[in-house]
């Protein structure tokens, strides 16, 4: 198991020193942050002193140079805007991203698991069949749209939550989070859901393929032959089987869910990661883009790395591999 | 039933805390600051927060006019010098007095922040600040310099007793961040919300004692989420307003909305330094000389624009035709200028004089996120110049790729494109800003010309606004100004102006915006019953 997840380490490095390259040159293709930054009335001797301070007058390998070495360092630079280190100010949001992702992930599951596993059982019933078309709604109606209708629906027709932003913040065991708090679950539930629709979507449909499959098998014949109870069968036999493709789906999703969930956060104001990536790629700020593709790329590894090694609990198969190799 | 219970309390509950005490008030941002440092950044979003903190000696109103704010009066004594008269009494948030050496301190502080990415030296440089008594200052300068009370304007005064040695960071945190402005700062949590509180002892002048006694500020930059939040009263009060939006909330009894017209100009660059441009061709795709060298060909263009369409159907009424730089009611305008009528015959006359008879084709650049609906000005312009046989294409790009492109995209720095699609605010409330940033030939060496995309170049216009803006006499300075841009703009067609943006800021019924000219939201303008 070791040599495997040093191994992976490894990978995860070069992934990340080729990810810097591509990031690095590609933002530096793209205008020019002075222009963003400065104030128009400024005349061309202060628009060469922000160039200057900003390290924009070096050419590009020497800046890539110096990003590197600070890199390693732990230093990915400062944002031109807010003149603070790029890394603080995506860690300072991350929380409110996590706290949203993990809600939606949440709900989606809630909803998604037991739907999919009955759209599965009884695959010709009405109420499958209104599941099935259901999870197509969840998947082709775009985010930004489902998200101005729960505004429009349930803050501004009916009140019952806020439309905008984060709640109060809560403290639970030493963690600082709006889940703690009335207020912060009020303002959390609708963005949650919104992002949640899309992933409660294709889980409803992987499960009801997985309970399709799985129910046909041997094992299941066997054990209701056996004389078990159809909940124990459903419960404990499918349930389990149907477990590995939605974990690796769900680990992937999740990261997905944290690094896209831009759109989400934009619509509901939600001061997450999303909100502060999709500014500063309209306001041109390097630092800021270039640390969080970073980051975004390290979670992706270990996330993959984290279900690989999750596998190897819930298949005894994948265990008997890894051991082997 | 206890359970049904539970729940109707926890809709109660989150009712409740939506809808905010009377005397407080929760604002929806556009665009938030990027610091709480008045010094830091130079920008509109922080310059309008700052002002809710920090005063200034000279204050700007709702037509960026003059009011005296920190100083009682200011006048120049001799060519070189001007004399500021302090405020006397007035006490910081914290409680220490205000003098003449906090003035001093600000001078030399905000031109010197670490990592600034826009600062003040422009305003600043050149000007020696001098002590006189603890409420006389001096400002001098080694040539005449009219424009101090403008420049002087910019600058928030901070108190020297926190101010000295505070980072940046001490002022987000909101330990350096003591103004003696009407609102106390409390909290600032970045891309969530700010909180100031009022200042009891606030020295009132300008807008009066604060009206409200807590402020919280979400910044909620998609228009639509901004629209819903006050629609749901999670807001009391946006800015802003899309236009799009703006005649069907007017019919919402419980809103109020105010619009006014802005200090900003949308107008046309065009390519006048190059033989061959590089986005113009014949028709059909030859080479051609630049027609836009021409002077007649750029009255044609004008001439093609039809400005009541333009407002009517691209801008949705929300908007002001222009025939200037600046409109009506501020300093150094022209009283003569009026914008050019439609005149499509006119302006096809005038192609076919220059020898371009059979039109050209030209690609039109502009941004699609910049100005208020800037994307389908541009599309609306080439549908117009195809009337007088200019075959025009559009393109049209993220202001973050645009800007770049069209100061110095080109070979050797030059612009890049041919004709684009522009827009300036004069921040200084005087037509001396566009004159010298736009029109003015491109002069690195004296700083004249920085956005002077297409290049025009005349010296007599040069001479008139240099001339200007030595001028320390008001009314003869204002004269100048206009006389410059009767040529430039309405002689020379160095740069078109299509029209003047208008600005729309919603609140809740009772409540009313008194619409700022340089587009800012201070909480100072907004009065509620």
């Amino acid at each position: 198991m070791t040599p495997y997840i040093l191994r992976r380490l490894a990978q995860s490095a070069l992934v990340l020193f080729i990810m810097s390259l591509l990031v690095f040159g590609g933002v530096n293709l793209v205008g020019d942050p002075v222009e963003m930054l400065i104030n128009p009335e400024a005349d061309q001797a202060e628009v060469e002193r922000v160039m200057r301070d900003l390290g924009l007058d070096r050419p590009v390998t020497e800046q890539y140079w110096y990003f590197l070495v600070n890199a390693f360092k732990g230093d990915l630079g400062d944002s031109f805007i807010f003149g603070e280190p790029a890394l603080k100010l995506i860690l300072q949001r991350m929380p409110a991203t996590l706290e949203l992702a993990c809600f939606s992930l949440f709900i989606s599951l809630l909803v998604a698991i037991p739907l999919g596993i009955y759209a599965g059982y009884k695959p010709d019933s009405k109420v499958s069949k209104a599941i099935m078309a259901g999870s197509i709604l969840g998947f082709s109606m775009p985010t930004f749209w489902v998200g101005i209708i729960f505004i429009m629906i349930f803050a501004v027709q009916l009140g019952w939550l806020p439309s905008t932003g984060r709640g109060e913040i809560g403290v639970f065991l030493g963690i600082h989070s709006s889940l703690f708090t009335l207020d912060g679950l009020s303002h959390v539930f609708l963005p949650a859901l919104n992002l949640a629709l899309f992933k409660m979507s294709s889980v409803i449909r992987l499960t009801r393929a997985g309970t399709r499959e799985i129910i046909l098998q041997d094992y299941i014949t066997f054990a209701r032959a056996k004389g078990l109870t159809e909940k124990r069968v459903v419960m404990v036999h499918v349930m389990k089987n149907i477990l590995i493709p939605i974990v690796t789906v769900i680990g992937l999703e999740f990261g997905s869910l944290i690094a896209f969930s831009t759109v989400t956060e934009t619509v509901f104001a939600w001061p997450g990661m999303g909100k502060l990536i999709i500014d500063s790629i309209y306001n041109l700020d390097r630092p800021v883009i270039v640390a969080y593709l970073m980051i975004i790329v390290t979670f992706f590894v270990f996330l993959n790395l984290a279900v690989d090694i999750l596998y190897t609990f819930l298949d005894p198969r994948v265990r008997i591999k890894g051991t082997e190799q | 039933m206890k359970f049904l219970n539970t729940v109707l309390i926890f809709i109660v509950g989150i009712f409740l805390s939506g809808t905010a005490m009377a005397k407080d008030l929760t604002v929806g941002l556009k665009s938030e600051p990027s610091s709480i440092d008045p010094h830091y950044h130079n920008l509109g979003p922080n310059n309008a927060f700052s002002t809710q903190i920090f005063g200034t000696l000279v204050g700007s109103d709702e037509n960026q006019q003059h009011y005296p704010d920190l100083a009682t009066s200011w006048k120049p004594i001799n060519d070189t010098t001007w004399e500021f008269k302090l405020r006397k009494g007035v006490k910081f948030h914290d409680g220490s007095d205000f003098t003449a050496d906090d003035v001093l301190f600000t001078a030399k502080r905000a031109q010197n922040v670490p990592k600034s990415p826009s600062g003040f030296g422009t305003y600043l440089k050149g000007k020696e600040f001098i002590k006189i008594d603890s409420h006389t200052i001096h400002i001098k300068t080694s040539k005449p310099y009219p424009l101090m009370p403008n420049d002087i304007m910019t600058v928030k005064i901070i108190s020297k007793k926190h101010g000295d040695g505070a980072s940046t960071a001490d002022y987000n945190s909101g330990k350096a961040a003591i103004g003696t402005g009407p609102y106390k700062f409390v909290k600032w949590v970045p891309g969530d919300k700010i909180v100031l509180k009022a200042n009891k002892g606030y020295h009132g002048a300008g807008r009066g004692m604060p009206k409200f006694d807590n402020i919280l500020f979400k910044p909620i930059k998609s228009g639509p989420a901004r629209i819903a939040a006050l629609l749901a009263k999670d807001v009391d009060f946006i800015d802003n307003v899309p236009p799009l939006n703006v005649a069907k909330l007017k019919k919402n009894p419980s809103l109020k909305l105010n619009s006014g017209p802005s200090n900003r100009v949308i107008y046309l660059h065009m390519d006048q330094f190059r033989e061959n441009s590089p986005h113009i061709k014949a028709i059909g795709g030859g080479k051609i000389k630049n027609p836009l060298m021409d002077v007649r060909v750029r009255k044609a263009l004008s001439l093609a624009i039809n400005r009541d369409a333009m407002v009517a159907k691209v801008m949705e009424g929300i908007a002001v035709k222009a025939g200037q730089l600046l409109p009506d009611g501020f300093h150094g305008v022209s009283s003569k200028m009026k914008p050019d009528p439609y005149d499509p015959e006119g302006a096809k006359k005038l192609l076919k004089e220059a020898g371009y008879g059979d039109g050209f084709e030209m690609t039109i650049h502009g941004p699609n996120d910049r100005y208020i609906n800037d994307a389908k000005i541009a599309e609306a312009l080439a549908q117009m110049f195809s009337r007088i046989g200019i075959k025009a294409k559009v393109e049209t790009m993220p202001k973050a790729v645009y800007f770049k492109r069209a100061s110095r995209g080109g070979p050797n720095k030059s612009p890049e494109f041919s004709f684009m699609v522009l827009g300036w605010g004069a921040g200084s409330g005087e037509a001396s800003s566009p004159l010298r940033a736009l029109l003015h030939t491109y002069d690195k060496s004296i700083g004249m010309g920085r956005a002077n995309r297409g290049r025009h170049s005349d010296p007599a216009v040069d001479k008139l606004v240099q001339k200007a803006l030595a001028t320390v006499d008001s009314g003869a300075r204002g004269k100048l100004l206009a006389e410059a841009t009767e040529i430039a703009v309405g002689k020379n067609y160095g740069v078109i102006p299509i029209h003047y943006q208008m600005n729309t800021w919603a609140a809740k019924s009772g409540c009313s915006y008194t619409p700022r000219t340089d587009e800012r939201t201070i909480a100072m303008y907004l009065s509620c019953k």
